[in-house]
């Protein structure tokens, strides 16, 4: 029998989706870190509420309602749980792709752990749970902002925080993913690149209908489909669609998780 | 308390004096990379409470068979057993039993010293009061305590190396294995670890240890092995090693850059051995202040002379036929 072919998915699998005692060390590193820099914690939430602030003070007015479950939102309403979800990915962005990439490159830390009884899979579960934490908690605070402004449509909106956390899980997991095959920091160029898009045609500030003939586009952004989710828990407007949405979500992250255990495998167990 | 052994009594106390099983374990032991082999088919053997030295040159495959012993390599070819057990799939419980200094520092350089200890403990599943405990004792034991609390960042060559070997030994392990642990430290800074290491192996932890520093290996190792291009040249004790391949001292004459190998004829007869290196010779002789006479006999007036006890380096250098530090 061949040992290596069967120990290196023992390796990767029951660790990363049967224990999260071990990932969660990872957690709790960061914790140590952010402790004395909580502050950059909050970079990536300030471009979404900047957005919301903006609309709110004077394009809402502008562009009027919007129609939607045969109820009417006003503009400002509508837009900001997409706004909320893009917090959410930039959060688990920032925590996935540079800072990862500077743990792989630079500081050696995952060396240092896998020299432990640590897995590549408890490493990689345990940044993208890292991320997800980050991500909560920009939804926490981006959801207590739109309560503070009124913009609280339904109480359904309480499970936008979940939603928002699976965003998360998504986004840290592609882009750890996609980090564990970047080869230096120009290669860091192309995150906002990707992102940005994103976050503007992803139906986060105006629906489905108005892309027309595009609208199939849309829904390979991953990021739709985490919009969709928070909108439907924040305006308490929703149907069977959901569970697609939930299910792409899930799917992307368990392959974003595989493929970042497998990476991380092979660049510094050699 | 440190009497205490905190270090390693795991796997030497319960088991019987008789029993004594090798700690490590490898029989025909092969890496490679690609096209490249880094360790060629090498057998060791390790016994509890050892301290075994892997010596050589770089890229004489130390460090590719540090790092398969430490289970974060995979084997290419051959076996290799650790506390009885299979890297390929029990890596995770071996990683657990051992502490591992790696050749470059790996510290957490986000984190202070206290912290990376903490941390690096939680790695191992030990509970946060243990860990605290554990931290303390061992930032007290490699003489950090006033540095307890800045980020590793800001501490010396020499300190950072200490606060490695701390982290490492968090788990109390039963093997530790240290990559060069002393290479571009300065010498008091490599008086000090010496001295810890020696601590804890009279405290009956089993070192592995690979340098390439000759004075290193005679102070720290019970028996070593010398590597060179991925294969074992030799093996035994520093003192062993010593007696089988040269003689006790060495005489070293220089005749001048370039002029040293036409002295041979008439040197002919004087040690056992003569070494010719470009700027001096080496005359092996167990007594080199005879040697030395026999050239002032003969009338013979190198530019200097001196006699030395010999070292590991010129057994390398007679095994390879070339210096060790290149």
């Amino acid at each position: 029998m061949n040992t290596h072919a069967v120990s290196l998915p023992l390796r990767i699998v029951p660790t990363a989706m049967l224990s999260i005692r071990r990932p969660q060390r990872m957690i709790e590193r960061s914790a140590y870190v952010y402790r004395r820099g909580w502050l950059i914690l909050l970079s990536g939430f300030f471009e979404p509420l900047l957005y919301l602030l903006s609309i709110r003070v004077g394009l809402s007015a502008l562009v009027g309602d919007i129609e939607m479950g045969g109820r009417t939102f006003s503009y400002d309403e509508f837009v900001a749980p997409g706004l909320m979800a893009a917090a959410a990915m930039n959060g688990a962005v920032f925590e996935c792709t540079a800072n990862v990439f500077y743990k792989i490159k630079h500081s050696k830390l995952y060396e240092a752990v896998l020299a432990t009884p640590m897995s590549a899979g408890d490493v990689a579960l345990g940044e993208i749970g890292g991320a997800v934490v980050r991500s909560g908690l920009y939804a926490i605070a981006f959801a207590i902002t739109m309560w503070a402004l009124g913009l609280v449509a339904s109480p359904w909106m309480v499970l936008a925080i979940p939603a928002a956390m699976l965003i998360g899980f998504t986004f840290a997991s592609l882009g750890m993913a996609l980090t564990t095959f970047m080869r230096s920091w120009e290669d860091f160029e192309y995150v906002p690149a990707i992102t940005l898009p994103l976050f503007l045609f992803s139906t986060t500030f105006y629906p489905l209908s108005q892309y027309g003939e595009w609208a199939w586009m849309v829904g390979l952004s991953p990021l739709y489909h985490g919009v969709e989710l928070v909108r439907a828990a924040d305006l308490g407007v929703w149907d069977g669609s959901i569970i697609g949405h939930i299910a792409v979500l899930v799917g992307l992250s368990v392959v974003g998780l595989a493929v970042a255990s497998r990476r991380i495998e092979r660049l510094l167990l050699t | 308390m440190l009497e205490s052994g905190y270090v390693a009594c795991r796997g030497l106390c319960d088991t019987p004096v008789m029993d004594v099983r090798p700690v490590i374990m490898a029989r025909s032991l092969v890496k490679r990379f690609g096209d490249f082999t880094a360790v060629n088919g090498i057998d060791v053997e390790i016994v509890p409470g050892e301290a075994f030295g892997f010596l050589g040159p770089n890229g004489a495959g130390k460090t590719s068979t540090m790092r398969m012993i430490g289970c974060v390599s995979p084997v290419t070819d051959g076996d290799l057993r650790i506390f009885d057990l299979d890297p390929s799939t029990d890596g995770r419980e071996i990683r657990g039993r051992m502490g591992v200094v790696p050749q470059l520092d790996q510290l957490d350089t986000e984190l202070t010293v206290a912290e990376n200890l903490l941390i690096y403990g939680r790695y191992f599943d030990i509970s946060r009061r243990d860990c605290r405990a554990k931290a303390d004792e061992l930032i007290e034991f490699v003489q950090l305590a006033e540095k307890r609390d800045s980020k590793v960042d800001s501490l010396s060559g020499g300190q950072k190396r200490r606060v490695s070997i701390a982290r490492s030994l968090i788990n109390d392990p039963e093997l530790l294995l240290l990559d060069e642990p002393t290479t571009g430290l300065d010498p008091q800074a490599r008086h000090v670890l010496w001295d810890r290491l020696y601590q804890l192996k009279e405290r009956g932890a089993t070192q592995v240890i690979t340098t390439h520093f000759m004075d290193e290996a005679e102070q720290l190792c019970d028996r070593l092995v010398v590597m060179d291009g991925g294969e074992i040249v030799a093996e035994g004790s520093p003192q062993g090693l010593i007696t089988e391949h040269i003689r006790r001292e060495v005489l070293e004459v220089r005749f001048g850059y370039g002029r040293n190998e036409q002295q041979l004829p008439a040197l002919d007869g004087v040690g056992s051995r003569i070494e010719v290196l470009p700027d001096r010779l080496l005359i092996y002789d167990d007594d080199g202040d005879a040697a030395l006479s026999e050239l002032h006999r003969r009338e013979i007036v190198p530019e200097s002379a001196l006699v030395r006890r010999s070292s590991l380096e010129d057994v390398f250098l007679k095994l390879t036929g070339r210096t060790l530090i290149e």
